[in-house]
C-alpha cells in the first residue's frame, strides 16, 4: 500500500537491504504489503539501485484506490441516513415528529436527508397527525454495505457503484503506485562492494574479473573540459574568409588604422563637404598632424602619384572623365588630414590604384578579386547596436564586361554560402558606387525582408582617376561581421560580442558557426 | 539619410491611388526610397493628427526633401505625369528685380541668388511644406547653413532693387522674425545665444568683422543670413508674391538650392512652373548673372554602355522611354545611332556622370527584373595574407593550450594605455584622437594589455584561473610612413588567478614560439664567466642559427624579479620582440584586479 509520505528515517541503503531480506523469505513481494510506510521515492531509488545490479527485478503497479469521505466514514460506522431514520422510528411505536426524530438521532442533517430517502424506499410513512412512522419490517442498508466494502478493500467490484458513490461525494479516488518485486539473477542478501572506475591496478592484478562496478549515470553530463576557445566573431570571420578563398579572392593588407582623408574619402569621390566627413561621424587624429602626399610604399611601385592626386582634385573640383564633378574648391590640406579609417574601402582604393599598373597578356590591367575583414572606426554614440568600432567585411571584383545581373548573381552565390537565398535588391545611394544596391534577404524569424549588405559598381570618377581603363568595371560590396554573428548567436546587444565586457563563459560556450547549414 | 514626414492620404490622393501598406512599401523599394514608418496604426498619434508616412530619402536626392518632390517623382515613375517644363518668365534684364552685391561680402559669405514666385497660393499644408523644405535643405546639402542659407519674404512688404552687403555688426539694426524689439548684429548674437534652434548657427559669422545683410531699396533689412529674416517681410498664409534670396559660400550648392526651391513651389503659381528671375549684379567677382539658372543639361550617353552595364539589349528608343520614368527627357541621337541625348532636369543635381543615368535605366527597368548572368569572367586565385596565417597559427595553438580568445576594443583612454601600466608617454608612440565623444576613446592602443586587463576586470565572477589571449593589431606613430603611422600585429596573453601563473605564461611563450619553428637558445656561463650557447657550441654552423632567449628586465609595469624581455635571433640579427612578467601590484590596483596577473606580449610581424 502506498502510504502518504512519512518521516521515515530509513535510508535507501537500509531499505535496499530490507528489500533483499524480505525477498529472501517470499517472492514475489508487493511493496505495498511489505513496506507500507516507505515513500514511493525511497522505494524507487532502492529498487533502481538493486535492479541496476540485476539483484532484483520489479514492475510498477498502478491502481486506483477509493477512500471514504468523512460522511461515508460516518455511514460505515452508524449506517446510512435513511437507515438511521428507519431505526429510530422502528423503536418508537407511536411514531415521531420531526423534532422528536431530530432529538432521537441528534443530527438535523441526517434527518433531513434520511427521511426523504426512507420515504422513497417506502420504509416509512406519515401518520394523520403528521408524525413519521416505520412501515417496513426489516430493511437492507445497501449503502452502508457498499461503503463498508470500499472501506475494507479500497475498491468495489461493481464499477457502477463506485461511480455512484463518487458522484454522491461519499468517496474519492486516487492513483497508487506500488511495486511487485522478484529476485534477479544476481540476487544476494548484501550489496557487494563496488569499484567506481577501471584502474591500472585492477588490470594488473586481474581484480577487474571479479569486481563489481558502480553503475555509470548515463543521464548526466560528462566532465567539464575547461578547454580553450576561439572568439565567436573570429569563428564567423574564418568561415567568411573560407567563402572568399573558395571563390578565388585575395586577402588585402588592411594594416592601416590611420588613413589620410585622401585615401579614406577623396580617392573614393566622397566630396569634402560630405556629412560622413563631419567631426560627428569620423575620428580625426590630433597627433600625428598630417599625412604626406600619396606616394609609393615599395620600390616596385612605379605609379605616378602626382598624376593621381591631380586627377582626384580635378574630378572633384572641375569634373573629368565625363563627369561634371562636384564643382567646389577642393582642398589639399583637407585631403591630408589624418583620420581613423571609417571603412576598409580606403584599402580597396589603394589596391585598385596599384591594380591599374598591372599588365596582363593583352597589356591591360589584370582582373582581380580582393577581400578583407578588419576593424573600422566611427565616431558614433554607443548603444545596443552601435560601437565606435566594428568589423567590415568587404569584397571587390575588378573585371571587363561585368553587368549588374552578374553582380546580383554573385551575391546570390556569396550569400547563399551563408544560408541566405532569394535576395532582393533595392536602389540606394552611396557616394562611391553607382549603381548602388542594398541587398535584402527574407528573415524567417522576423517574417520580413532584412538588409544584409550593400553593393554596387564603383564610380567612373574613382576608377578612371586611378588610371583603370574605362571598360574595366569594379563591383564592391560590404557588410559588417557583427550583424550576421549577432543573428547566428542570438545576441541583441553588440557590447555582448565585441569589447572587454564580453562574458568569457559566452566565448567558451559558443558553438561552431557552420554558415550555410539550413 | 534624411526622413520626410508626409500626410499619408494627401500623398495617396496626389498619386491617384489608395495603396495598401504592402503595395506602397513595394513602390518605395523599387524606386529606392524607404518607408520608415506609417503612423496609421500608431496608438500614440494624437487624434487630431492625420496619419503620416515617414519616408527616408537617399542623401543625394535634395529634390525629394518635400511632399511636392516625392509626389512628383513617384508620379513620373508610375507614368502618371511627365517632368514639368520649368521656365523663366520672359522679361528683359533691365526690368528684372536686382540684387546688387557689395565686394565686402567676400569677407563673410560671397555668393547670392534670388528668385520670385508670383501669384502663389499658400494653404496651411503648402506653407508647412515650404518651410519644411528650407529646413531640410539647410540641414543636408547646406551643411547646417554653413554652405547655403535661404531667406523667403513677402515681396509686397518690401521693394526692389535689393542690395547684398556686409556691414559691421553694430551697423545692422532690425526686428528679427517673430520678435518685437529692434536689435543690432551684436545684440542679436547675444539674444539668440541660448536659443535651441538658432544658437547653433551663430558661429558661422559671429567672429567675422562684417555680417552679411540683404536690404531692400529703402534700406529695410530683409535678412541677416545665415541666421534670421526680418519680421518686417515675413511670409504669411496670405502672401501672394514670394521673394527668395539665397546666400552661400559655395556657388554650386547655391544654384542647386535655388533651382530646387523654385521648382518645387512654382507648381502653386497662377502660371505653374514659371519663375520670375532676379538679376544678380556682382561685378567684383565676375558672377553677374540671372538666377535661377533652371539649366537643363544635355548629356550624350552611349547606348552600349547603358545596355552592357545593365546586361540589357534595349533599343535606343526603349532606353529613352525607361529614362522618362526617372524624370529625364531622352531622345535617340539623330546623327549617331550609338548615342542617346539625355536632358537632365534642373532639379536632378545628383546626376554627374553617365553612370548616374545608367543606374536610373536599371531602376526604371527594375533591379530585380534585370537578367541574371554568370558573375565569372576571368578566373582568379585565392590567397591569404601571410600575417593572418601566422596569427591563425598562434590563435589556434593558444586555444588548443586551453586559453580563451578575447576581442577588446582598439581605442582606449590615454591612462589605460600609459599611466595605468606605469608607462610614460614619450609623445612618439601613440596615435591620438582629436574629437572623441568619450575618454574611452583617446588613443589607439600601442599595446594589447589594456584590453586584456579590462576584460579580466569585467569577468571577475568567472571561475579562476582566467587564461585569455588576443592576436590583433596595435598602431604606432611612424614619421617615415605616408600616413605617419603603422599597424603592428601583436600576440598577448594574460593569466589571472590566486597564484601569479608566471611559469604558465612562460610556458605558453615557449609553446607558441616552438610552434612557429623557433627554438629556445640556452644561455649559461662557462667556467670563465663567459656566456656560452650550447646549441652553437655543439654545432658551430648554427652560430647564426635562429632562436629565442629571454633576459630578466626591471621595468615598472612588472613586479621586480619576475619579468623578462624576449629576444629573437633571425638570420643573424637579434632583436627584442616582446616581454612577459608578473604585473606590478600598482598596475593591478589601477585596473581594479584583486589577484596576481602574469602577461605576455609579442610582436608577430618579425615571423613573416
Amino acid at each position: 500500500m502506498m502510504a502518504p509520505p512519512t518521516n521515515t528515517t530509513a535510508s535507501s541503503e537500509d531499505l535496499a537491504t530490507d528489500i533483499l531480506a524480505a525477498l529472501d523469505k517470499s517472492q514475489p513481494l508487493l511493496s505495498s504489503d511489505a513496506f507500507p510506510s516507505a515513500t514511493f521515492v525511497d522505494l524507487k531509488a532502492a529498487l533502481d539501485r538493486l535492479a541496476s545490479r540485476e539483484m532484483v527485478k520489479y514492475e510498477t503497479i498502478e491502481r486506483q484506490e477509493a477512500l471514504l469521505e468523512p460522511e461515508a466514514e460516518q455511514i460505515a460506522a452508524n449506517g446510512s441516513h435513511e437507515a438511521r431514520v428507519f431505526e429510530a422510528l422502528r423503536k418508537a411505536v407511536e411514531g415521531l415528529s420531526v423534532k422528536e426524530l431530530e432529538e432521537a438521532i441528534g443530527d438535523k442533517n441526517v434527518v433531513k436527508i434520511g427521511q426523504g430517502k426512507a420515504f422513497k424506499e417506502k420504509w416509512i410513512s406519515k401518520t394523520k397527525d403528521g408524525k413519521f412512522t416505520a412501515v417496513a419490517d426489516k430493511i437492507n442498508d445497501t449503502t452502508q454495505e457498499q461503503i463498508k466494502t470500499v472501506q475494507q478493500t479500497k475498491t468495489h467490484p461493481d464499477p457502477k457503484i463506485l461511480a455512484d458513490l463518487k458522484k454522491r461525494k461519499l468517496i474519492r479516488t486516487q492513483n497508487i503506485f506500488s511495486f511487485k518485486i522478484h529476485k534477479g539473477p544476481k540476487f544476494a542478501l548484501r550489496i557487494p562492494e563496488e569499484a567506481t572506475d577501471l584502474t591500472a591496478d585492477m588490470i594488473a592484478s586481474g581484480a577487474w574479473k571479479t569486481a563489481t562496478f558502480k553503475p555509470y549515470n548515463f543521464k548526466a553530463l560528462g566532465a567539464t573540459q575547461n578547454g580553450g576557445a576561439l572568439h565567436p566573431l573570429n569563428k564567423v570571420r574564418q568561415e567568411l574568409r573560407n567563402i572568399f578563398f573558395e571563390m578565388g579572392f585575395e586577402e588585402m593588407p588592411t594594416d592601416k588604422f590611420v588613413e589620410s582623408g585622401f585615401w579614406n574619402f577623396d580617392a573614393l569621390f566622397v566630396p569634402q563637404q560630405h556629412p560622413a566627413r563631419d567631426l560627428q561621424d569620423t575620428f580625426y587624429i590630433s597627433d600625428p598632424k598630417a599625412a604626406d602626399f600619396p606616394r609609393a610604399d615599395s620600390p616596385d611601385d612605379t605609379k605616378d602619384y602626382q598624376a593621381y592626386w591631380d586627377n582626384v582634385k580635378a574630378v572633384h573640383q572641375d569634373g573629368k572623365y565625363g563627369s561634371i564633378g562636384y564643382r567646389y574648391p577642393w582642398s589639399g590640406d583637407e585631403s591630408l588630414r589624418l583620420v581613423l579609417r571609417t571603412h576598409t574601402t580606403a584599402i580597396s582604393a589603394n589596391m585598385l590604384h596599384k591594380l591599374a599598373a598591372t599588365k596582363g597578356p593583352d597589356g591591360r590591367p589584370l582582373p582581380a578579386r580582393y577581400f578583407s575583414i578588419d576593424r573600422v572606426f566611427r565616431n558614433e554614440t554607443v548603444d545596443a547596436t552601435h560601437l565606435a568600432e566594428f568589423h567590415q567585411v568587404e569584397g571587390v571584383i575588378a573585371d571587363y564586361g561585368l553587368t549588374l545581373g552578374g553582380l546580383m548573381e554573385f551575391m546570390e552565390i556569396f550569400f547563399g554560402k551563408m544560408g541566405l537565398h532569394d535576395l532582393q535588391f533595392k536602389p540606394a545611394y552611396n557616394p562611391y558606387t553607382e549603381p548602388s544596391m542594398e541587398i535584402f534577404a527574407y528573415h524567417k524569424g522576423l517574417g520580413k525582408l532584412v538588409e544584409i549588405g550593400n553593393s554596387g559598381m564603383f564610380r567612373a570618377e574613382m576608377l578612371e582617376s586611378m588610371g583603370l581603363p574605362k571598360d574595366m568595371r569594379v563591383f564592391g560590396w560590404g557588410l559588417s561581421l557583427e550583424r550576421p554573428t549577432m543573428i547566428k548567436y542570438g545576441i541583441s546587444n553588440i557590447r555582448e560580442l565585441l569589447g572587454h565586457k564580453v562574458d568569457l563563459e559566452f566565448v567558451q560556450g559558443s558553438p561552431a558557426v557552420l554558415l550555410g547549414q539550413e | 539619410m534624411p526622413t520626410i514626414n508626409v500626410d499619408k492620404y494627401r500623398l495617396f490622393e496626389e498619386l491617384g491611388e489608395q495603396f495598401t501598406p504592402d503595395t506602397f512599401q513595394q513602390l518605395c523599394f523599387e524606386f529606392g526610397i524607404e518607408l520608415d514608418k506609417d503612423t496609421e496604426e500608431d496608438e500614440t498619434r494624437p487624434k487630431d493628427q492625420a496619419p503620416e508616412l515617414a519616408i527616408e530619402i537617399p542623401a543625394n536626392r535634395y529634390d525629394m526633401l518635400c511632399f511636392e518632390g516625392i509626389a512628383m517623382y513617384l508620379n513620373i515613375f508610375r507614368g502618371k505625369q511627365t517632368t514639368p517644363n520649368f521656365k523663366l518668365l520672359d522679361i528683359p534684364e533691365d526690368k528684372m528685380q536686382k540684387i546688387t552685391v557689395s565686394p565686402e561680402t567676400e569677407k563673410v559669405r560671397p555668393y547670392v541668388a534670388g528668385a520670385i514666385l508670383r501669384n502663389l497660393k499658400f494653404t496651411p499644408e503648402r506653407y508647412e511644406s515650404f518651410i519644411g523644405l528650407q529646413d531640410k535643405l539647410h540641414q543636408n546639402l547646406a551643411r547646417q547653413r554653413t554652405l547655403v542659407s535661404i531667406g523667403t519674404h513677402d515681396l509686397d512688404t518690401i521693394q526692389g532693387p535689393f542690395t547684398y552687403e556686409a556691414l559691421a555688426p553694430k551697423d545692422i539694426n532690425f526686428v528679427p522674425l517673430n520678435q518685437t524689439k529692434k536689435m543690432n548684429g551684436q545684440e542679436l548674437m547675444e539674444f539668440y545665444e541660448s536659443d535651441k534652434h538658432l544658437g547653433r548657427y551663430l558661429h558661422i559669422i559671429r567672429d567675422k568683422p562684417v555680417y552679411p545683410v540683404i536690404f531692400d531699396a529703402n534700406k529695410t533689412v530683409c535678412s541677416l543670413p545665415p541666421i534670421i529674416n526680418s519680421d518686417h517681410s515675413k511670409i504669411t498664409l496670405d502672401t501672394k508674391n514670394v521673394f527668395i534670396e539665397i546666400t552661400a559660400t559655395d556657388q554650386t550648392k547655391l544654384d542647386i538650392v535655388c533651382n530646387i526651391m523654385v521648382a518645387m513651389f512654382s507648381k502653386y503659381c497662377d502660371e505653374p512652373f514659371t519663375i520670375e528671375p532676379v538679376k544678380i549684379v556682382s561685378e567684383h567677382n565676375g558672377t553677374t548673372r540671372v538666377t535661377p539658372s533652371l539649366h537643363t543639361r544635355v548629356m550624350d550617353v552611349e547606348v552600349d554602355y547603358l545596355n552592357q552595364c545593365c546586361g540589357l539589349q534595349e533599343s535606343p528608343e526603349s532606353l529613352c522611354k525607361l529614362l522618362g520614368k526617372m524624370a529625364y527627357t531622352a531622345v535617340p541621337d539623330k546623327e549617331d545611332a550609338k548615342l542617346i541625348k539625355v536632358s537632365v532636369p534642373p532639379t536632378r543635381a545628383d546626376v554627374l556622370h553617365a553612370c548616374d543615368v545608367m543606374e536610373d535605366v536599371a531602376i526604371a527597368y527594375g533591379y530585380n527584373n534585370l537578367p541574371r548572368t554568370s558573375p565569372n569572367q576571368a578566373s582568379t586565385i585565392g590567397k591569404p595574407l601571410m600575417i593572418n596565417k601566422v596569427s591563425d597559427i598562434v590563435r589556434n595553438e593558444c586555444a588548443m593550450a586551453g586559453w580563451i580568445e578575447v576581442m577588446p576594443l582598439i581605442l582606449c583612454s590615454h591612462e589605460e594605455n600609459f599611466e595605468w601600466l606605469n608607462r610614460v608617454d614619450d609623445g612618439q608612440t601613440a596615435v591620438k584622437l582629436a574629437n572623441p565623444k568619450s575618454v574611452e576613446y583617446q588613443v589607439v592602443r600601442t599595446s594589447l594589455l589594456p584590453g586584456l586587463l579590462k576584460t579580466l576586470r569585467e569577468n571577475k565572477s568567472v571561475r579562476l584561473p582566467l587564461k585569455i589571449t588576443e592576436v590583433a593589431d596595435i598602431a604606432l606613430k611612424d614619421e617615415t610612413k605616408e600616413r605617419k603611422a603603422r599597424n603592428e600585429r601583436h600576440f598577448a596573453a594574460a593569466f589571472y588567478g590566486k597564484t601569479s601563473g608566471f611559469e604558465v605564461v612562460h610556458g605558453l611563450l615557449d609553446r607558441i614560439l616552438s610552434m612557429l619553428r623557433v627554438s629556445f637558445v640556452t644561455h649559461e656561463e662557462d667556467l670563465h664567466g663567459k656566456s656560452i650557447d650550447y646549441k652553437v657550441a655543439e654545432n658551430p654552423s648554427e652560430e647564426k642559427g635562429n632562436g629565442y632567449f629571454i633576459k630578466e628586465i626591471d621595468e615598472p609595469t612588472f613586479f621586480q624579479g619576475r619579468a623578462a624581455a624576449i629576444y629573437l635571433r633571425l638570420g643573424g640579427e637579434t632583436r627584442r620582440i616582446g616581454e612577459f612578467g608578473v604585473l606590478h601590484p600598482t598596475v593591478l590596483e589601477k585596473f581594479d584586479l584583486r589577484y596576481p596577473v602574469s602577461v605576455l606580449e609579442v610582436n608577430l610581424e618579425v615571423f613573416l
